[in-house]
């Protein structure tokens, strides 16, 4: 019992320093912008109606639970086409872009991230007649998840 | 591929009903930032696209990037107007894909 418990610190040990051992160069903010002005073709987008559901902290930036909800009714005229997900601290500052269609129902979507540090998560929308939403949230990270 | 994606989708619907469904694929996502023991950088290798069919037409799709953690998981919603198959496609840096189908029943 006494050789497992300090074997599995050992092991938590190595952990703790591998990811500490590789943290990378955070992505500067305009380069997040430059991910976003790419998705909006340089257009302003307007904050609101996005639902942002990630943890206040994350222990451990490896895979930290993300729900993205946008408020739209999603019928074939008035719906929500694409979501961009950006982390203005990671090395790439891209996360994921989701698509949605006519036959989604919702513009939710739930995955598990990486976050290299504490930092925004923002998200764009963007609607079918080309207008553009954002909102954002900060989250503080205790130990990165970029290295792996 | 080693294993078999998880999927979990409804049997049964009502026709225009909202299903909600969740997948989770069993893959490293390699970032291609971590360094191995020996301190050089693995090189990335992630899943970088996932697509949801339904009956042959596109219902969600997701661009990843290596910031996706390991075993990708997603959860999102398709409105079902008839009975048919969903199929769900991982698509590889290798250029693997990655197939699975899973039938539902809509009355």
């Amino acid at each position: 019992m006494r050789l497992l418990s300090r074997r599995m610190a050992l092991a938590l040990g190595i952990g703790t320093a591998a990811a500490f051992a590789t943290h990378h160069a955070r992505a500067t903010p305009s380069e997040a912008d430059e991910a976003i002005a790419k998705f909006t073709g340089g257009k302003q987008p307007e904050p609101g109606r996005i639902a942002i559901d990630l943890p206040e902290i994350a222990e451990n930036g490896t895979a930290v639970p993300l729900i993205v909800t946008v408020e739209s009714p999603m019928t074939s005229g008035d719906r929500i086409t694409d979501v961009l997900v950006v982390a203005d601290g990671n090395p790439n500052p891209r996360v994921a872009t989701f698509q949605f269609t006519p036959m989604s129902g919702r513009a939710e979507v739930a995955t598990r991230i990486r976050l290299n540090a504490t930092e925004n998560v923002i998200v764009v929308a963007r609607t079918g007649d080309g207008r553009f939403l954002t909102a954002r949230k900060e989250v503080k990270v205790t130990i990165g998840g970029c290295g792996g | 591929m080693a294993e078999k994606p998880r999927i979990k989708v409804p049997k049964e619907a009502k026709k225009g009903e909202v299903v909600e469904i969740k997948t989770l694929l069993a893959h490293p996502m390699e970032s291609g930032l971590r360094k191995n023991e020996a301190g050089a950088l693995v090189p990335r290798k992630i899943i970088n696209r996932f697509t949801c069919e339904f009956n042959g037409t596109l219902a969600f799709a997701c661009e990843l990037e290596p910031a996706i953690a390991a075993n990708p998981y997603f959860q999102f919603t398709v409105r079902v107007e008839e009975s048919g198959t969903f199929r769900f496609t991982w698509i590889d840096d290798d250029g693997t894909a990655i197939t699975a189908d899973e039938s539902i029943t809509v009355s």
